[in-house]
């Protein structure tokens, strides 16, 4: 993977408006065909990088380059870029036709050339018979395949997609995350992505970066940045988690054991992090999906056990998420239901297995 | 319930005064439209006969005709100048962040503020100062400054409602800034240009006061030519006059907000 060709690199890339710095010193690489996502709350200044990659703001330092090739004083229109917006942007007063054309018309292409090219576009996103109508006769979902088709039909070196899927259905939201990312697999196009949608992030992306005031917190797999949060705002952001704030009382190689005030004794597995010395305070992340509920506890695990009461039921129907009274503390849990849920108050054991506990350094 | 009774006749008596106000503001104008079929020289009612004496007058005299020339080609000459201007500023004060734009904006729009005779007054001064001669070309600035206000207004309020996404688009797809302003803006805010070529030619070829100020000798617009004759006589022939320049002004704008409309709807 990594001697594949770097289509998009930002080397200390810097966004200030007047006092406010939007974006920090950002590196980014993103290899030939690959779906990166830079997800965060709004304001975290994943939209001001995509735009700055697509040269609808300029840099106030550092440098972005394209194939090799610096842009920052490249002009957007010869950048070579497919942009899909959020609220799909197509131009109301063209046909679909003339819609999906309008890049290949400045690309110098001939006039059969085009109606081909356009032709085969409409077929990829399935909508090969809507060439005739206008934008305000398409249902939302429909649009977004245009604006998809609009800016693939020109085979742009990355595409780029700003909250694409944020202004459709939920149920439309998750049909076209499956057929966005095929399409995208299907061309190898490389494609940034940007969201504040961790599910969409999680199911799309080959790399995710997590950013947060203008920072990047986290990139990795999506399966990486899920189970091994390195920040508490990453913890925080995906998913739903427990944090609980311990000191290591016991280290035997990579197993430790850990003190929670309120709580008990956590054991935890540092695998693959640094190993924390005997004494240091640390803060712990636990999934909410991780931790497991039954009602009577089983042995055969090396899993941390702990005796808790049912506080609240949130019953969602194949899961349920509870949140239980361990000692002081409040843990929240989802769990697939097994026949039926556990009722309010009932006595519940709590396992936590040493490999599901995230190690974080105290803030 | 005395209140209540108060209440409705309170009420209907605002309709009463707004119906005087409406008679007392439309009345004469019905009066010239209608005597200006009147088969008599001396207009007065009941009318004896209807006629359509006075329009063929009115094609006969080569002063109104030449008149009337004057304004079509001052108002459309206008029309096309602060047209072409006011999409130019718009697009300027709607897309682009500068210094002084607040300032550039008030000042844009000050000319439809101040007293016209103090516009005019001012211009004529201005010129006088720069010594130029009264011309045609002065007389087509002064009008092209005071309706250019009214195209800047409506086609900006069209330009802040186009997303700004359209014109990025286009320009991801490879169209340059001409290009995307051709292709895109310029098509999305045509309702607001069309409407803005309407009003800059009806203020145009309405307008007295400053054209009274600018023209130069010898050269007559319709309404000043009106105010001319009307020095000799009252000649029915200005009723007939008259009621062309309703035609004009009134049905101008009405069809070009129609179309607007439809232009408008067709975008949506």
């Amino acid at each position: 993977m990594s001697d594949r060709e770097q289509v998009v690199e930002l080397s200390g890339v810097v966004k200030r408006y007047g006092n406010f710095t939007a974006v920090e010193p950002m590196n980014l690489a993103v290899e030939a065909g690959a779906f990166v996502t830079l997800l965060g709350p709004s304001g975290c200044g994943k939209t001001t990088t995509l735009r700055m990659v697509a040269g609808l703001a300029a840099p106030s330092a550092g440098d972005i380059l394209i194939k090799g090739a610096r842009v920052n004083d490249v002009p957007i229109h010869k950048r070579n870029l497919g942009i899909v917006f959020q609220n799909y942007a197509l131009f109301p007063h063209k046909t679909v036709f003339d819609n999906v054309a309008f890049g290949l018309k400045y690309r110098k292409a001939a006039k059969a050339q085009i109606a081909e090219r356009v032709s085969r576009a409409l077929d990829l996103v399935q909508l090969p018979q809507m060439a005739d109508r206008f934008p305000n006769q398409l249902s939302g979902g429909q649009q977004q395949r245009i604006a998809l088709a609009r800016a693939i039909v020109v085979e742009p070196d990355v595409l780029l997609l700003d909250e694409p899927l944020s202004a459709l259905d939920a149920n439309l939201r998750e049909g076209m995350r499956v057929e966005l990312k095929k399409i995208q697999h299907q061309l190898g196009i490389t494609t940034i992505f940007v969201t504040h949608d961790q599910s969409e992030a999680l199911a799309m992306s080959d790399k995710i970066i997590v950013m947060n005031q203008g920072r990047i917190e986290q990139e990795g797999s999506p399966e990486d940045v899920y189970t091994r949060p390195r920040s508490e705002f990453v913890a925080r952001f995906l998913g739903n988690s427990n944090l609980l704030d311990g000191q290591v009382t016991a280290r035997d190689g990579n197993a430790l054991r850990i003190a929670v005030e309120g709580l008990g004794e956590i054991q935890a597995d540092s695998e693959g992090t640094e190993a924390p010395q005997n004494g240091a305070r640390l803060r712990l992340v636990v999934r909410a999906e991780k931790i497991r509920l039954s009602s009577t506890p089983q042995d055969k695990t090396d899993a941390t056990r702990l005796t808790g009461r049912i506080e609240t039921v949130d019953y969602q129907g194949q899961s349920a998420r509870y949140f239980v009274t361990v000692g002081t503390h409040s843990l929240q849990v989802i769990n697939p239901i097994d026949r039926r849920p556990f009722g309010q108050g009932a006595e519940v054991s709590v396992e936590i297995r040493p490999r599901d506990v995230v190690l974080l350094k105290p803030e | 319930m005395s209140g209540g009774q108060n209440i409705v006749t309170s009420w209907s008596l605002i309709r009463a005064f707004t119906i005087l106000i409406y008679l007392f503001m439309f009345l004469p104008v019905a009066v010239v439209v209608l005597l200006a079929f009147n088969a008599n020289q001396f207009g007065s009612f009941p009318m004896e006969g209807l006629s359509l004496r006075w329009f063929v007058e009115l094609w006969n005299n080569d002063a109104i005709v030449r008149a009337f020339k004057t304004s079509v080609l001052l108002g459309s000459l206008t029309a096309a100048v602060s047209t072409t201007l006011g999409v130019l500023t718009s697009l300027a004060l709607v897309r682009y962040d500068f210094r002084g734009k607040g300032l550039i904006t008030t000042l844009m729009i000050a000319p439809i503020l101040v007293p016209e005779v103090v516009l005019a007054v001012a211009l004529l001064l201005f010129l006088r100062w720069l010594e130029m001669p009264k011309s045609f070309p002065l007389l087509l600035l002064g009008h092209v400054i005071f309706t250019l206000p009214f195209v800047v207004l409506i086609v900006q309020a069209r330009l802040v409602a186009v997303r700004r996404d359209y014109e990025e688009a286009a320009l991801s797809l490879g169209a340059n800034a001409f290009h995307t302003f051709r292709e895109v803006t310029l098509p999305l805010i045509m309702p607001a240009v069309f409407a803005g070529v309407i009003f800059a030619f009806t203020i145009s070829f309405d307008d007295v006061t400053g054209t009274l100020f600018w023209k130069p000798g010898g050269v007559e617009t319709v309404p000043t030519q009106i105010f001319a004759m009307l020095r000799n006589s009252i000649s029915p022939e200005i009723n007939a006059l008259g009621a062309v320049m309703v035609v004009v002004t009134v049905a101008v704008p009405l069809l070009g907000v129609s179309i607007a409309r439809r232009m408008a709807a067709a975008l949506r």
